[in-house]
């Protein structure tokens, strides 16, 4: 080959290798923060976890004209719900969504060359979804109170918003992973989006398990969806969800994570 | 001589019923730009993503800085610069963020201005990557090879769709990273890159390495070199193969027209004008006729489409 002068005018680069991984924390921080950022300046994931819970708390108010949700004052009924439209959005659409994209973009592989460990990559789309989360929660919770919402239960009912708001992201991140790991991108935005309506719908997120029939109650009830709405309902309804919403979510999480573990194709 | 960065024995892969690396070895030496150059399906990828730690391997072993890369992943993946043969970048992100994030990872990244410089990628600005030229996302997956400062650099096909401009833009910085210590093995099925940018190549067809060497040795090693000239008609050729060394053959045909083919070298073209000097001979032409890497490459994989 002949040499010749590169012609373009560049500042030196010290090619001469020098290798090494940045430390852990700096890693995770930056997988964190990127995945944020790129979240941020996403219109569609916006729309659906931010946009969409914000009008139909809004609509709740006047919910009595779309939908009879029973007995009590609507917005009561319906934040608890909204919120639990907003993790169910976050925690499996939007991640379902983003990581199948991410496959097939070879994001997910690329990084997997890269010195960044593979736990760290799911660490940082939790964190990402945890922060997306708590944005929903003080937006929706401020909202729904500036809209007249008067829950009960004090501090134990926030304790249990933060503990089924954990175990409903583990039962459906899972879930939205399991999707995105094994189905192609199309076919997941497809899903995604589609489980979502169903769930929005019927799956007694919003909708009171006690409006459906008796039949169906019994199956909402062990829904992942029907166990977040009912829970959070219950929890600032001031009498607590008890123990079936929190044992059916931690059994979709553990399900979910074994089958994601076992199935998931990084490629 | 040193250790191998690279060393693959018997490695096999299938996908199926099909065997993509059949019995494939191959050594990579330290310091060097080693191609592996073969037609479309001949199993390349599969190789150098099982170097990559991507996959374990079937059968066989593969090691690479003296680690086996699907164990040691952990360990190798600071050292070791992956370019993907396509993708690798968030449909969203522009090619600086994308650089900058793959450089955080690193300890001593490179200074990112200056890369995207060096390669161009400045003129993409805030365009996300799935909005990118085809050359753009090729140079931005060199850049994020390249930015962590890796000893051993994977390069699967790294020019492929690139103008001509920045594929010599890329040979350059092959050429430089060789120059300043790094091992660079790159996949390619362009002769002219094999041949231009790389001490050592492998030939791979089928799955296996069917001829290894520097680009020279192979290009001659088919000895279909031949020298043409043209003179007055009714030379003596049987005193011509005579005086040339053993095994050259030397024949008139068409009248007036020569051909003598056989190991083509400079002893054999001194000792043929030695003759023609002696005969008072005037040649009208002379043509030496070396065969390339492309036609040694074209020999040995067949010339049928795939």
């Amino acid at each position: 080959m002949t040499s010749h002068a590169t012609t373009a005018a560049t500042a030196p680069l010290d090619l001469t290798p020098r290798p090494g991984a940045a430390p852990t924390r700096q890693m995770l921080r930056a997988q964190s923060v990127m995945e944020l950022r790129l979240l941020s300046r996403n219109g569609e994931q916006l729309l659906l976890t931010l946009v969409i819970p914000v009008l139909l708390l809004v609509m709740g108010t006047r919910s009595t004209d779309i939908v009879d949700l029973g007995e009590g004052r609507a917005i009561d009924i319906i934040t608890p719900g909204v919120l639990a439209l907003a993790v169910l959005s976050a925690s499996f659409t939007s991640l379902a969504i983003a990581t199948g994209f991410e496959r097939r973009y070879g994001v997910i592989k690329r990084l997997g060359a890269s010195p960044l460990p593979r736990w760290g990559l799911l660490l940082g789309k939790i964190t990402a979804v945890l922060v997306v989360e708590a944005v929903q929660i003080v937006l929706l919770c401020g909202v729904g109170l500036a809209l007249g919402w008067e829950p009960s239960g004090g501090v134990g009912a926030a304790l249990w918003l933060l503990v089924l708001v954990a175990l409903g992201t583990a039962a459906f991140g899972a879930l939205g992973l399991l999707i995105a790991g094994t189905l192609r991108a199309e076919a997941t935005l497809a899903v995604a989006n589609l489980v979502y309506v169903l769930l929005l719908v019927g799956g007694g997120l919003i909708v009171p398990l006690s409006r459906y029939p008796d039949s169906a109650q019994k199956i909402l009830e062990l829904l992942p969806s029907g166990a977040l709405g009912e829970g959070l309902r219950a929890a600032f309804d001031g009498g607590g969800p008890g123990l079936l919403p929190v044992v059916v979510l931690a059994v979709w999480a553990l399900v979910a994570g074994l089958l994601t573990s076992r199935t998931f194709r990084w490629e | 001589m040193t250790s191998p960065a690279v060393e693959v024995r018997d490695l096999v892969m299938r996908y199926g019923a099909t065997t993509a690396v059949d019995c494939l070895s191959l050594d990579v030496q330290p310091g060097t730009i080693t191609a592996i150059l073969g037609p479309n399906g001949a199993g390349k990828t599969t190789t150098i993503e099982t170097c990559e730690g991507f996959r374990a391997p079937q059968s066989g072993t593969v090691r690479v800085l003296g680690l086996d890369p699907f164990v040691d992943a952990t360990a190798l993946r600071p050292r070791v610069g992956v370019m993907l043969q396509s993708g690798g970048a968030w449909s969203g992100s522009r090619a600086e963020e994308m650089l900058r994030h793959i450089a955080s990872l690193h300890a001593h990244p490179l200074d990112v201005p200056s890369l995207v410089e060096r390669l161009g990628l400045g003129s993409s600005g805030r365009t996300p990557y799935r909005r990118m030229s085809g050359g753009q996302q090729q140079r931005l997956s060199l850049a994020m090879a390249v930015v962590g400062r890796p000893e051993l650099l994977f390069l699967d096909e790294p020019t492929a769709g690139l103008d001509p401009q920045a594929r010599r833009a890329t040979w350059d910085l092959v050429s430089e990273l060789r120059d300043v210590g790094a091992t660079v093995v790159l996949t390619t099925h362009f002769m002219d890159e094999a041949e231009a940018l790389s001490d050592v190549v492998h030939i791979v067809d089928a799955g296996q390495v069917i001829s290894s060497g520097t680009p020279a040795e192979l290009a001659t090693s088919g000895a279909r070199n031949t020298i043409r000239f043209t003179a007055r008609p009714g030379l003596d050729m049987p005193a011509l193969m005579a005086a040339l060394p053993h095994g050259t053959k030397a024949e008139e045909s068409p009248t007036g027209r020569y051909v003598v083919s056989g190991d083509v070298d400079p002893t054999l073209l001194s000792t043929l004008t030695a003759w023609f000097a002696t005969q008072d001979v005037l040649v009208d032409s002379l043509l030496v006729e070396r065969q390339t890497l492309e036609d040694r490459f074209l020999d040995l994989t067949g010339r049928a489409l795939r």
